[in-house]
């Protein structure tokens, strides 16, 4: 049990796919001008990541070896896919904000880093674990740097001003202050990402690699 | 010894079967879907046209449409006539709405005829004349909804995207760049069609100057702003001839 409990936590800080194992970065950078697209793009990896993981944890033992990367790929595509259209159905709203993110999903490396690294050896069970724990993971640093991008960048949250209205010049836009445009672009999320790849790393000496 | 696996016959036959089978999973659910999803796309057409003449719940800065349930009754109220323009004859039709721009601009450029809806909406005494429009952002598609009056002053837009940058330019469907466009001319006083710029250089961040031809751009989004530029110009020009006949007559 103890075991099994590590799949889901250790994704979350110590084996974190993006910090640590440096995976699913360039969504990580794509999407995280805002806070809410973080989220709803967390919510999708942690739905095709858990189911992905157990199909291809069953389908394991009769994958044949040398098209695996293309099944692992097309389980991806079809999970996506079916994501997509029950949304279109019955969250249209939502379903168009996903509608971006659709195909960096299906590009999203840390779920075919998963499938490869684990579901491929595990059983059912352990895989759809650690399939939760590192889409955990990941949404957590998704939302940490959509938090501060968004905030710092629009100065809004989910779209609520949080300092006061930009043009109107009130709250902290009265006395000066002003929202720092580069964090809505890309290379700031790097340097975000960067940021807290370091704090991790000066808490926890034992991560760092020599 | 080979595994059974690692058979070449065996992987074939696998990847058939699993193409076989994915492919029936998702034909069922598209067709299963279909339906819901081409009824959702209706409402969200009625939805848009009644935005851009100010029938819709926003809120400060924000953008809300009037709810799926009450689309269609205030749709009934407030379009009073739905055109196509063809080739200059001017036709009444009940589901000019549903003409899909996309489909039509293809047609054009096959050197068919284009069909061209117009919606004319009617609210507190005053008339618009609606006309969607269609062009490229940066990633996909950009689309979107004018308002205007008869001398083709813009009275309400509405613009949606398929998958521009989250936070930049994915924003022009935000209140605070639609908002800009109110008031805006795309004819000069001589009758000349002139468009309207989404501008990064126009010195006028808040929009006061209407007689410019160009609103403010958002930082960041310089090619999907663009593509509004452009499908403003490209798709709006074609209603000119329509305008001029309104005029003449009365």
């Amino acid at each position: 049990m103890a075991k099994d409990s590590k799949l889901i936590l250790d994704p979350l800080t110590d084996n974190n796919p993006i910090t640590i194992q440096v995976l699913g970065i360039c969504s990580a950078l794509a999407i995280t001008a805002e806070l809410e697209a973080s989220i709803v793009m967390s919510i999708s990896v942690l739905f095709v990541m858990g189911v992905g993981n157990v199909v291809i944890s069953l389908m394991r033992n009769i994958i044949p070896s040398k098209i695996r990367i293309i099944v692992q790929l097309i389980v991806v595509a079809t999970l996506v896919i079916i994501v997509d259209q029950v949304l279109k159905a019955y969250a249209y709203e939502l379903s168009k904000t996903l509608g971006a993110f659709v195909g960096l999903i299906i590009t999203n490396c840390i779920i075919m880093g998963r499938f490869e690294a684990f579901a491929l050896g595990n059983g059912p069970w352990r895989s759809f674990l650690d399939g939760i724990g590192n889409a955990l993971g990941y949404a957590v640093i998704l939302i940490i740097v959509g938090f501060f991008r968004e905030l710092l960048g629009s100065g809004s949250l989910l779209g609520y001003k949080i300092f006061g209205d930009s043009v109107a010049k009130t709250g902290l836009y009265a006395y000066g202050y002003e929202d720092n445009g580069f964090m809505l672009l890309s290379p700031m999320a790097l340097i975000v990402v960067g940021i807290i790849i370091w704090v991790q790393r000066s808490r926890n000496r034992a991560l760092i690699e020599d | 010894m080979e595994k059974r696996t690692e058979k070449n016959t065996y992987t074939v036959l696998f990847a058939v079967g699993m193409v076989l089978v994915v492919g029936a999973i998702l034909a069922y659910l598209a067709s299963t879907f279909r339906p819901i999803i081409q009824e959702n796309e209706r409402l969200e057409k009625q939805q848009n046209i009644l935005y851009t003449m100010g029938v819709n719940n926003n809120t400060e800065g924000a953008a809300n449409f009037v709810s799926t349930e009450e689309a269609p009754k205030l749709f009934e109220k407030y379009i009073t006539k739905q055109l196509v323009i063809e080739d200059g004859q001017v036709k009444e039709d009940k589901e000019a709405y549903l003409i899909d721009v996309k489909k039509e601009q293809t047609r054009a450029k096959e050197g068919k005829t284009r069909r061209l809806p117009l919606f004319i909406g009617e609210k507190d005494g005053k008339t618009f004349y609606i006309a969607p429009i269609r062009g490229k952002g940066l990633w996909d598609a950009i689309w979107g909804y004018v308002a205007m009056d008869k001398d083709m002053v813009v009275q309400g837009v509405y613009f949606d995207h398929k998958g521009e940058t989250p936070g930049l330019g994915a924003n022009i469907k935000q209140r605070y760049f639609m908002d800009d466009f109110y008031g805006e001319r795309l004819l000069t006083e001589a009758g000349v069609f002139k468009g309207i710029t989404v501008s990064k250089s126009n010195a006028d961040p808040t929009n006061e100057d209407k007689n410019d031809y160009e609103v403010d751009a958002i930082a960041g989004a310089t090619i999907t702003g663009d593509g509004v530029s452009a499908m403003i110009k490209k798709d709006l020009r074609l209603y000119v001839p329509y305008f001029k006949q309104i005029k003449n007559k009365g």
